[in-house]
């Protein structure tokens, strides 16, 4: 039996202990990240919790680094992040490491999301799981785009200034709101001042939501690619050293794409715009977000009217809200999902369509497309969903974790 | 059962406790809400952002067909000296292509009820998502119908800077000014 699990561990270093009888953190490291029963039949998509989480700390480390050379105003602003790459000492690597980070820890919770969708992760009992996950996205964006204005190039700026009228599109109060987001009447110094206030404080929030998305997950352990639970021992491994070397392994891995882009093309993922200083009264020809806000940004083009965009875009993260409850099909794994494993690699094309459709201006075929593609978005999850867990029938599901991998080993 | 004096939770009357407990829970919400408002009202503009003076503006050495943009309140101002070809296309619109209707002349009247149709001032700022159209100086895409275009998102504006095509849900701000005299115009 799980003999190693639920026994109060011994430490024989007596500091260790007298501390532990006082805190239990390292029972509690014990317990969670050590002895705790893990599904043995993990593939490397179950690395990118661990990547999300080592990209979250690089991103607080160099994003300290850099606050405490950088200027929150409008006139400073720009010059102080050109002064970070130029006469700070290995100013430039921080700076290209948190520039790069943020695309690499969106690329890190995609990838997860996508995880967590193929596989089911999101039913029960981890519903509460998942909407913390979401949580912890909606923070990510809203941290990501306020880090994007404070270099307070033109692309800072206007994506500021176009993100900010989103608010505008509330009926009554929306441009009370506006005024109120910028502490004026339009986005200038009262605005960047505090969206740097605020970049400061939303990563230590993320840090305290994965906490509890942590505390959630170590309740009913983690899903797996068949989707089924661990039925006894014979079905899991401990975390340590099994895990923690599969993800030690990932991780490296990962960053070292990740140095590749920060080390030999830092600006491949932003924008050549944005070493432009901000200019209020010239937009550039053609705005566009970072590449992770592009699917978005086409929903929001798609619809061919203001209020309507806006509640199409917010409702595009909304529906992941309520996936749980959308998903009428009691297997998890998409390996046992004839027809829904083909319509999720669907999806997965479709927002990569929407994100060519944001990153192109609004003309052309580009606009029809964009339409196509939110519409079949939205088909994806309030339509499509709900009505396949009714009549796909899926394959039968091994009888157990170790069953199935051990048969695997066997063919 | 439901003697007086029971605590909360039976089905007797409301308690002096359970009064105590509401008027509480009351205070209580008003002092946070209270509490609250001083932290969500100052993010609101302050006193010196507020004050940011009107610009006044000498339009004399605009010719004809020209425009101009100056800065107030942080935004740009159109400022667009029309020919008598755009004061004739505006004002030959009919209201119902208007999807937000407005008859030219009442974009171009001062704060003085004077009309100067030869005289378009406006906030360069699209009603969409507040990128600032093109079409203010030569050389620029004047879109479709030959006032403004935003490249943001590609609402166009007419000659009389009223949105006839794209998502802006409104024509562009006139803000207020007076004409001081022919040549000078007050803004804000």
């Amino acid at each position: 039996m799980a003999s190693s699990h639920g026994t109060p561990p011994v430490f024989n270093n007596k500091v260790i202990s007298w501390i532990d009888h006082r805190l239990p953190i390292f029972s509690y490291i014990e317990k969670e990240y050590h002895t705790f029963p893990t599904p043995r039949n993990f593939n490397y998509f179950w690395n990118f919790g661990a990547i999300a989480t080592v990209m979250l700390v690089l991103m607080i480390a160099t994003g300290v680094v850099l606050a405490t050379n950088y200027t929150p105003h409008v006139l400073m602003a720009f010059d102080s992040v050109e002064r970070i790459d130029r006469d700070v000492p290995q100013g430039w690597l921080m700076r290209d490491l948190h520039m790069n980070g943020a695309s690499f820890f969106f690329i890190a919770v995609y990838i997860h999301i996508f995880r967590g969708m193929y596989y089911g992760s999101y039913k029960a009992p981890r519903e509460l799981l998942w909407i913390l996950g979401v949580v912890i996205f909606l923070l990510m964006m809203a941290t990501a785009f306020m880090g994007y204005v404070l270099p307070w190039g033109q692309m800072s700026f206007w994506g500021a200034t176009v993100i900010t009228n989103l608010f505008s599109a509330i009926p009554v109060v929306g441009d009370s709101i506006v005024t109120w987001l910028w502490g004026g009447f339009s986005v200038d110094n009262p605005t960047l001042n505090r969206f740097f206030a605020l970049h400061y404080l939303l990563p230590f929030v993320i840090v305290a939501v994965v906490a509890l998305h942590v505390v959630a997950l170590h309740v009913h352990g983690s899903n797996n690619p068949l989707g089924i639970d661990p039925k006894g021992p014979q079905d899991t491994v401990p975390f340590h050293p099994y895990y923690t070397m599969k993800d030690g392994f990932g991780v490296v891995v990962f960053l070292i794409v990740f140095a590749g882009f920060a080390f030999f093309a830092p600006d491949y993922m932003g924008h050549p715009d944005n070493y432009v200083p901000a200019n209020p009264l010239v937009t550039p020809e053609h705005i566009v977000p970072e590449w992770y806000f592009l699917p978005y940004y086409a929903i929001l083009r798609a619809v061919p009217d203001k209020l309507g965009g806006v509640i199409a875009m917010f409702g595009a993260i909304a529906v992941l809200f309520v996936l749980p409850w959308l998903d009428t099909s009691r297997v998890r794994s998409a390996s046992f999902r004839p027809i829904y494993k083909w319509f999720m690699l669907v999806l997965v094309v479709d927002v990569i369509v929407l994100g060519f459709c944001g990153a192109n201006p609004p003309a052309g075929f580009w606009i029809p497309l964009s339409q196509v593609a939110t519409l079949y978005y939205f088909f994806h999850f309030l339509v499509l969903l709900p009505i396949l867990g009714k009549i796909e029938r899926p394959l039968p599901l091994p009888p157990s974790i170790a069953d199935a991998v051990l048969k695997n080993k066997a063919g | 059962m439901a003697t007086s004096g029971n605590p909360a939770g039976g089905h007797g009357d409301p308690t002096r406790r359970d009064f105590l407990m509401v008027a509480t829970g009351a205070l209580g919400g008003v002092g946070i809400a209270a509490t609250a408002w001083p932290f969500i009202n100052n993010l609101n503009p302050a006193a010196d952002t507020l004050a940011l003076a009107s610009v006044e503006v000498n339009v004399a050495p605009i010719q004809v067909g020209q425009a101009i943009t100056v800065k107030w309140r942080g935004k740009p101002v159109f400022i667009r000296h029309r020919t008598p070809e755009d004061i004739k296309a505006a004002e030959s619109v009919p209201m119902s292509q208007l999807p937000d209707p407005q008859t030219d002349n009442a974009r171009v009247t001062d704060s003085a009820k004077k009309v100067r149709p030869q005289w378009l001032i406006m906030i360069g700022v699209c009603t969409h998502l507040g990128c600032v159209p093109l079409g203010n100086r030569p050389g620029q895409d004047k879109g479709p119908f030959d006032g403004w275009y935003c490249p943001c998102h590609g609402s166009a504006y007419d000659t009389s800077g009223r949105i006839r095509q794209g998502p802006a849900p409104t024509n562009l701000v006139i803000p207020e000014y007076l004409f001081l005299s022919d040549a000078l115009v007050r803004i804000g």
